[in-house]
């Protein structure tokens, strides 16, 4: 298998040997290994070293094809090349996709590198440690049927004729367990936690344990809800979850192909509570898997989504910045449609809110710990969502297990309910937030 | 050329193999023997050799343009190596001798053993003859014949031209198509050796209308496996009409009040319900993992006596059919449920051996980086007895779920699944649209409330996630009545 130095430096020879002037190529290499658990026993491991570019291609009449490729030798790229200039003549006429104009711009700070890969045996030793520990957290809990830890590295580069070369690595080590309990005469009730860090060593998977038998053992005693209206308050991972759901308010290319809740006209409007920030943060410490740069080569960076409620700027392609006439802001994936997605979410508030709340005082809250079935409930395009949700009734700090429940709203509704942000965020896999209090929405039980 | 059993592992290094690289035929035969043998001679209990390639494109017109030709090449390889209970899967780009033997070592060392020494002789694994269910049912003249760039980007902006005329308050139309055309070959230890192309292709529609504070998006795909000509056929035209008569009724529909209801659920996509209340936990990887209800029930009323089911790949061109699954096995027609009572489970090769449930040609996966587990192909409720008139004469209220979108189902059995275009039934009649419903519920107690099935069964096509990935599947039903289920709404 070629490095990603070798990579990048055949699929440039093929395209001065094809005579394609005009070229960029995205590309990574990953290598990953992960193991699963069950009853003691090692279940399955997976291992996989693999490669990928996407290559973009101008041709002379400046219309732009793309062909994404795994068969990253010299013939295979050729290949490729080959591919996106035939159906480069097919490619969109106006508002044609361009080298961004920060691809050659300088970074500033780049994520760590690499860190030595540890050995199969260990990941299995330390998965059956912690299956047996959750085993053991209560006797309710009979099984983990979903676990894993995995280890990752990953190398990705970025060049284009106009001479942008860009290349970082970096790891990444993962771990998650859920867990079942069985109790006679009573549901099965599960729950499960998720820790990421660069290495295996710096991985809390301790605290991956704990959080996931203190939630599955909090769902043993459950009972229905009414349906009615509640004061509602999300999970930072809930709330991120809600958030990335309808992320099309912030980007610039749903904007621009009508498929947003926002319109271009929409900066400088309140569109939340004065209570809530939010950023795009992909530099942000926390964010382990922090990336410098995006798949256009643009810089990441900090891009302030809302302050004190106010839409304040759009997630932008090197191609929407041109047309909104700004600069991009390293969110782009590179493609014959290029998208935009957001990269790490900081969600936080400055303002001092009218009353502190706590789910140690307050009277029958909802706490939802995590919403499911996003892809199913979340209407993009609407603003309306309607989910299945894990969480609690909390009275005065006693936490009662929900069964079976859906939480339905309009989420620009929600953002205009927030009533409090807590002030303790919490590192969750899309970025990092504390707890949402919601004003009220509407929830269906019994 | 590999010319005798009696190798010598020294001599691997030096073999030459000449398999054809642009087609998975005999040619692979000796190498791919070779690296089972190897293998075993390392002490593996068995090893299975996963090999792909592909050649996808995708096409997306927008309002009156097409925005995106995404063409994706690629080729790889998976091994899957056994050890006692334990089992380890290794997958690369590189299908070259060195790069398939190097991930096979990967594996064996990952389960701790060692290849032999070098004068230990390498045993070659005798593979059946080739079962070639490509040059056996043509399918090699396949990809020549798919419609080209030209004409997908025809077809589609003819189709956003039709959902202009059919629909009002379009505030946008997109139409896509995507062609993913497979080839795969497998060895294995035991001596499967087969080779198939697979031909899948999706069309559709997603249509978003808005009239002020009031706003649709609505979606519908077609899909086929094994016709070169489907993009000719679609028939555009009718689809634009189908769906802009959904987005004109749901984009003044009231919210769903939320409750407990009887429902009625339409044939063709309402089929996800079975699919996601026990399709999926029918599969033995549930059951290796603990995660269904109906794990010991074989032979146990499980359902309504009305309800019989079926999961198969054999449907002609529908979107989850194949020849053969992802392990080597023919595909067969499983019988899931008959009069409610489970009659068998779905099962792959582990799946088979963890839990005794015998094969079914269900081992399936997206593409070489996955295992296959075992997983659905065309799922669907049989057609009943009852006419689709009875099923509404028999609720006082309740909803009609007519169109559905996605769901799923967790570790304890719970499900849901939600509603895209839903109407209120009142004594028996359609009375008014309602929108921004899902419906809840748990596998056991769902299954004995499907009560009614009348004989209009349809199919539609789906794609379905789970441990191996991204699959193409059918689901369907005819219309049913489900006497009692939770709907959220506001």
């Amino acid at each position: 298998m070629p490095n990603i130095n070798e990579i990048a430096n055949s699929a440039k020879d093929n395209a001065d040997k094809l005579g394609i002037k005009k070229f960029d190529i995205y590309g990574s290499t990953v290598d990953d290994t992960s193991v699963q658990v069950d009853q003691g026993e090692p279940k399955q491991v997976k291992a996989s070293n693999r490669s990928g570019v996407t290559v973009r291609v101008w041709n002379e009449d400046n219309t732009m094809g793309v062909t994404s490729t795994t068969d990253v030798d010299p013939k295979g790229l050729e290949l490729a090349l080959k591919t996106a200039y035939e159906a480069s003549f097919f490619g969109v006429k106006e508002n044609v996709p361009d080298f961004s104009p920060e691809a050659t711009a300088p970074i500033a700070n780049k994520p760590q590198d690499k860190t030595p890969q540890a050995p199969v045996a260990e990941l299995i030793e330390r998965l059956l440690v912690a299956e047996k520990e959750l085993l053991a957290a209560h006797p309710a809990i009979k099984g983990v049927p979903y676990n894993g830890l995995s280890q990752r590295d990953i190398d990705r580069f970025y060049l284009n004729s106009d001479g942008a070369v860009r290349t970082e690595s970096h790891s990444l080590a993962s771990v998650y367990l859920y867990s079942k309990t069985e109790e006679e005469g009573k549901k099965p009730r599960s729950a499960g936690a998720f820790r990421i860090n660069h290495s295996l060593d710096n991985l809390d998977i301790n605290g991956c344990i704990k959080e996931t038998a203190d939630k599955t053992i909090s769902h043993l005693n459950y009972e229905k809800i009414k349906t009615g209206k509640y004061r509602v308050v999300f999970s930072p991972e809930a709330f991120l979850s809600l958030l990335g759901g309808f992320s099309n308010l912030f980007n610039a290319q749903s904007i621009l192909d009508n498929q947003s809740l926002s319109t271009a006209d929409d900066l400088g409007k309140e569109i939340a509570s004065p209570l809530l920030w939010v950023f795009d943060d992909a530099l942000h410490p926390a964010n382990v898997g922090a990336e410098s740069f995006d798949g256009e080569g643009t810089p990441t960076r900090q891009v302030s989504l809302i302050e004190n409620g106010v839409l304040t700027s759009f997630l932008h392609s090197a191609g929407t910045a041109k047309r909104f006439n700004t600069q991009p802001t390293g969110n782009a994936s590179i493609g014959a449609k290029v998208s935009v997605s957001p990269n790490f979410y900081h969600v936080f508030s400055t303002a001092t809110p009218e009353e502190e709340l706590s789910l140690e005082t307050a009277e029958n809250v909802i706490f939802i710990d995590d919403l499911q079935a996003l892809h199913a409930g979340v209407k993009a395009l609407q603003g309306s969502f309607s989910l299945p949700f894990d969480g609690w009734l909390v009275n005065k700090g006693v936490k009662t297990s929900i069964e079976s429940a859906t939480v339905a709203g309009d989420f620009l509704e929600v953002l205009k309910s927030i009533i409090y942000v807590e002030k303790e965020p919490e590192l969750t896999p899309g970025g990092v937030c504390p707890k949402i209090w919601v004003n009220e929405l509407s929830i269906t039980g019994e | 050329m590999l010319t005798s059993t009696l190798l010598l592992s020294n001599q691997l290094p030096t073999l030459q193999y000449s398999s054809t690289p642009e087609r998975f035929d005999e040619t692979w035969e000796a190498p791919l023997a070779t690296l089972l043998g190897l293998g075993r001679a390392a002490g593996a209990d068995f090893i299975e050799l996963f090999l792909e390639r592909r050649n996808y494109i995708s096409c997306l017109a927008e309002d009156d343009s097409i925005t995106s030709i995404s063409p994706s090449l690629s080729t790889g390889a998976g091994v899957r190596v056994f050890r006692g209970k334990a089992d380890c899967y290794v997958s690369t780009n590189d299908l070259s001798f060195s790069g398939l033997k190097a991930a096979l070592e990967k594996g064996l060392s990952i389960l701790g053993l060692q290849l032999p020494t070098p004068k230990a002789f390498i045993p070659e694994i005798n593979l059946e003859l080739l079962r070639d269910y490509a040059t056996k049912r043509g399918k090699d003249a396949w990809l020549p014949v798919c419609s080209s760039i030209r004409e997908m980007g025809e077809v589609l902006l003819d189709g956003t031209a039709n959902l202009k005329q059919k629909a009002s308050h379009v505030q946008s139309r997109r139409a896509t198509y995507f062609r993913d055309w497979q080839e795969v070959l497998i060895a294995s230890s035991d001596g499967t050796f087969a080779r198939d192309i697979r031909l899948t292709q999706s069309v559709g529609f997603n249509l978003l209308c808005a009239d002020g504070a009031n706003r649709a998006s609505i979606g519908e795909r077609a899909g086929n496996t094994s016709d070169a000509n489907f993009l000719r056929t679609w028939d555009s035209q009718q689809a634009a009409e189908k769906i802009a008569e959904s987005a004109g009724k749901m984009l003044y529909a009231d919210y769903v009040e939320s409750g407990t209801y009887p429902i009625i659920m339409a044939n063709h996509f309402g089929g996800v319900i079975f699919h996601e209340a026990c399709g999926h936990l029918l599969e033995t990887t549930q059951i290796e993992r603990n995660t269904t209800p109906f794990a010991d029930k074989k032979g146990e009323k499980i359902a309504h006596e009305s309800l019989t089911a079926w999961d198969e790949g054999r449907s002609e061109n529908a979107f989850g059919t194949i020849d053969m699954d992802d392990e080597g096995m023919p595909a067969q027609r499983t019988l899931l449920i008959e009069k409610g009572v489970l009659k068998n489970f779905l099962a792959d090769r582990t799946g088979s051996a963890r839990t005794g449930h015998p094969r079914t040609g269900s081992g399936r996966r997206q593409n070489y980086t996955f295992a296959a587990a075992s997983r659905m192909r065309n799922t669907y409720i049989d057609s009943g007895e009852y006419s689709i008139d009875d099923l509404f004469t028999s609720v006082d209220k309740g909803i009609y779920c007519k169109k559905m979108g996605g769901g799923s189902v967790g570790a304890t059995g719970q499900f849901n699944f939600s509603v895209d275009e839903a109407y209120l039934i009142e004594n028996g009649k359609i009375t008014k649209p309602l929108k921004g419903a899902i419906l809840i519920g748990e596998a056991k107690e769902i299954m004995n409330k499907i009560s009614m099935c009348s004989q209009d069964l349809e199919i539609a096509p789906g794609f379905c996630g789970s441990v191996s990935g991204s699959i193409y599947t059918t689901v369907g039903q005819p219309h049913i009545k489900v006497d009692s289920i939770t709907v959220g709404g506001r």
